[in-house]
Parts: structure tokens; sequence; C-alpha cells
């Protein structure tokens, strides 16, 4: 009995890292954000916890759909080797099972719940899964743009959900999403970079440099900011959290400019750390305003 | 360098959170002018936590920390000159532009005697207007009582500064790891005693 116990807690385990709960996390939290900052009149924690709960399950199946495709590049880096499919800890099939019935349970609830909702769920996953993951990850380093846009649609979902319809602050706000992807995935593959080289996944470094890189983020962040500010404004905020979504961008953009006149990996680190946080943060200040 | 601990990253962000609740709601009552200067000066505290928390101490070596921490008195007593003392409004906001404009210069360019001084004159303006201001004004009843933790917050960034600008300069009043062990303690005092002294 505490065999099997033990057996079935490792696969559990397993299983959940297959979700990266982190990165899961914070793109269920832009859905969620997306969601409540409709201030819509139906709003209630139960609709928001199934919010929560289609958006985690369709990213999470998605996340493990990629990993299970991306399982021969991810054994020959290092930063990722000890993942459950590299280390056969999880056979592909299992994977692919797993991957394939939590994508459609989580795109299939979001449909029950709402047809324009369900619909742009979908879409990430699609342009995740096939588009990102399946046909340009490894041809191109431009291929980061569909993960961007990809990572947009949660927040787009909730908050056509929240409304009904899709409108420009929606989109604004994937925008901000899809800007916010290179200062995240450029500091990471700058760092991993001889990961990456092993694997030969094209990315901007090894393709155009870090030069260019750096300058590339340093812009994706100003567009962050000004994406964020504008939602910000078009959404009502009030003075106090303009003031402070003013503060977390300024912190980005310092950061981003001070890679360029000074690059340092401590400094990449910093921004890549930071861009995360500030995401985070400026996702709560949304959720925070329409509580 | 000290390694930062975990209570130090708790204590950092506690820090983080009270300085955003401050930029969010703590300054609504002022007029235009402060709200941004206490914005600035909060906004700096509340990024430089945050980059703290993720890079360690090791921020501290860089040399746009002299720059920053001038900046966070000077916006300080600027909104408060410019909140209870209108006649000197004008005149403060050209000592404060011109004295940070005066440390830049001179910490990217001198660095000698001249920089100390600098650093020493407009901090140590600063840091008398933010610590006896808010005693005289809440003393004189031209504010509540409380506002006196306004000062006690401005008290603690002297001591902040002092330890730290000290520390730069070679002579530390305190070793570096002990500055380093009190540092967030001591920015999560200054931070509560602002969040008191505005409430």
């Amino acid at each position: 009995m505490s065999k099997f116990l033990t057996t079935y807690k490792t696969k559990l385990q397993n299983y959940w890292s297959l979700t990266k709960s982190l990165q899961t996390g914070l793109l269920l939290t832009t859905g969620v954000a997306g969601f409540m900052s409709a201030r819509c009149p139906f709003l209630n924690w139960t609709t928001v916890l199934q919010v929560a709960g289609s958006l985690f399950l369709a990213v999470s199946g998605s996340t493990i759909l990629n990993m299970w495709y991306d399982r021969d590049i991810d054994a020959k880096m290092h930063r990722t080797c000890a993942r459950p499919f590299p280390t056969g800890e999880v056979k592909p099939i299992e994977g692919l099972i797993l991957g394939a019935i939590i994508s459609a349970i989580g795109v299939g609830w979001a449909l029950s719940m709402d047809l324009l909702y369900g619909s742009i769920v979908f879409a990430g996953l699609f342009f995740d899964v096939v588009v990102y993951t399946l046909w340009l990850k490894r041809r191109t380093a431009w291929s980061i743009i569909w993960g961007g846009i990809s990572g947009g649609m949660p927040i787009l979902a909730g908050r056509a959900f929240g409304l009904g319809y899709v409108d420009w602050i929606g989109i604004l706000l994937s925008l901000a999403i899809l800007f916010w992807i290179p200062t995240h995935i450029l500091t990471f593959s700058m760092r991993y970079r001889k990961d990456y080289q092993r694997a030969g996944i094209p990315t901007f470094p090894s393709t155009y440099g870090d030069a260019f890189t750096i300058r590339l983020i340093a812009a994706s962040s100003v567009l962050v900011a000004i994406a964020i500010t504008a939602s910000a404004i078009g959404l009502g905020l009030t003075f106090g959290f303009l003031r402070l979504l003013a503060v977390l961008s300024f912190g980005l953009i310092l950061l981003a400019f001070s890679s360029i006149i000074k690059p340092s990996e401590r400094l990449n680190f910093g921004l890549f750390k930071y861009a995360s946080l500030f995401m985070l943060s400026t996702m709560l200040v949304l959720i925070a305003q329409a509580i | 360098m000290k390694k930062m601990t975990i209570l130090d990253r708790i204590l950092l962000l506690i820090t983080g959170l009270l300085a955003a609740y401050l930029i969010i709601a703590g300054i609504d009552g002022f007029s235009t002018v402060p709200i941004i200067a206490f914005t600035i000066a909060f906004g700096i505290l509340l990024v430089a936590g945050l980059l703290l928390i993720i890079l360690g101490f090791s921020v501290l070596e860089s040399p746009i920390v002299v720059i920053l921490s001038t900046i966070i008195p000077l916006s300080l007593s600027l909104g408060l000159v410019w909140e209870y003392f209108p006649a000197w409004k004008i005149g403060y906001l050209v000592f404060a532009l011109v004295g940070l404009t005066a440390v830049i210069i001179t910490r990217t360019s001198t660095k000698g005697k001249g920089a100390v001084i600098t650093l020493a004159t407009v901090h140590g303006v600063a840091g008398v207007l933010i610590t006896f201001v808010p005693f005289i004004l809440s003393i004189n009843g031209t504010t509540s009582g409380r506002f006196a933790f306004v000062g006690v917050g401005g008290a603690l960034i002297g001591i902040g500064g002092l330890l730290l600008a000290f520390l730069k300069t070679g002579k530390p009043i305190l070793s570096k790891e002990r500055i380093l062990s009190v540092l967030p303690a001591l920015l999560l005092l200054m931070t509560l005693a602002y969040v008191i002294g505005f409430g």
C-alpha cells in the first residue's frame, strides 16, 4: 500500500512538473486579470474560479504537449535534461495522452462557458502548440512572436468573457503580453545561449548577436510600458494605480536601457526576473482595481 | 558581500508593498507636485527593494546608488516644502534640480573632495528638512500629531544614508556586514513611519 502511494505521489509530482506551474500560474493570472478588468455585472468568485480552472487546464495541457514534442531538444540542454520526459520518468505516449486530455477538458470547459471565450482559449492553444512549437520554434528565431501572441490569448479571453465581445483594451492588454514576451524569453535565451546552441534552436542572440537582442529587449520594454499605460488609462484606473504602474514601468525601462549601456550577465538576469515581477504586479493591479 | 537571507527578502518585500500602498493611496491628500515628488521617492524605494530582492546586496555597489539615494530625500523634502511652505517652493525646486545635477556631474566626473562636499550639502539640507519639518508642523498644529512619524521616517533615511555614504567613502561607522544586516529592517521601519505619518 505504502509503495503504491509513493509511486502515485511520484507520478503526480512528475505530472505537476510538466505543467511549468510558475509560467502557467502567471498566464492564468493574466486571464483572471483580463476577466476582472471588465468589471462585469456578473462578477462573482464562482465565475472567477471557472475562468481560472479552464485556463489552468488549457495552459497546462498545451505546456505538456510542448514538452512532449520538445523532449528530444530538452534532453540536449543542461537546463531541461532533468525534466520527466528526457529522464524517462514519464513515457512519451503517457505524456501525449495526458496533455491531449487536459487540453481537451480545458478548451471544452471554456467553450461550455462561452463560445467566444472558448474560441480564444483554443486559439491560444493552437498558436502555442501547432504554430509556435510544432512549426516555427526549430526554424526561426522569430517564432517567439507566435509564442507572444499565444501568451496574450488568456488575458484577451478573460476580458472578452467579461464583456461578451473583444474590445480595443483587450487587444492592447494582449499586445502588452506580446511585447513582454521578448523581454522574458530573450533575456532567458541569452542566459542559456549554449544550451540553445547545443539543441540547435535558433535564437535572437545566436542569429543576430547580443547587441541587437539587447536593443530589441529595450524597445519591447518601452512598448510594454506604453501598452500597459494606455490600457490602464482606457480602463479608467485611479490616479494612484496609474502612478504605481508608471513606477513599475520606469523600473523595467531603466533596467532595459542599463543593459544596453553596460551589458552584463547579472543585469540580464535581473531584467529577466524583474520582467516577470513586473507582469505579475501589473496583473495584480488590474485585479485590485476591480475588487 | 553578505548573502541575503530569507528574512531580509521578506522585510524588503513588505517594504515594497508598503511603498506601493503609499504610491497608490497613501499620498492622495496632497497637491499635484508633492504627489509627483513623493511618487518618485517611494517609487525609487519600491524598485530598489525589488532589485535588492532579485540581485542581492551586490546592487548597492552600483555607482547609480549614490544618485538614486540622493533623489529620495530631495523628492521628499521638495514635496514637503511645496505643500507647507508655498513661498519657498520655486526656490527649493531650483535647489533640488541644481543639487541633483551637481551630484550627478561630480559623481560621474570628478569624484574628489568636490563630490563629497556637494553630496554632503545636498543630502544635509534635504535630510534636515525631512527630519525636522514634520515635527515642527505637527507641534504647531498645522498637521495632525501623527505627521511627526514622517519626521521619524526622515531621520531613518538620514541614518541609512549616513551609513551607506560613510561605507562608500571607505570609513564605515559600522562594518559592512552589520550595515547590510540592518538595512532591510531600517528600510521597512522608514517606510512604515511614512505610512503612519501620511495616514
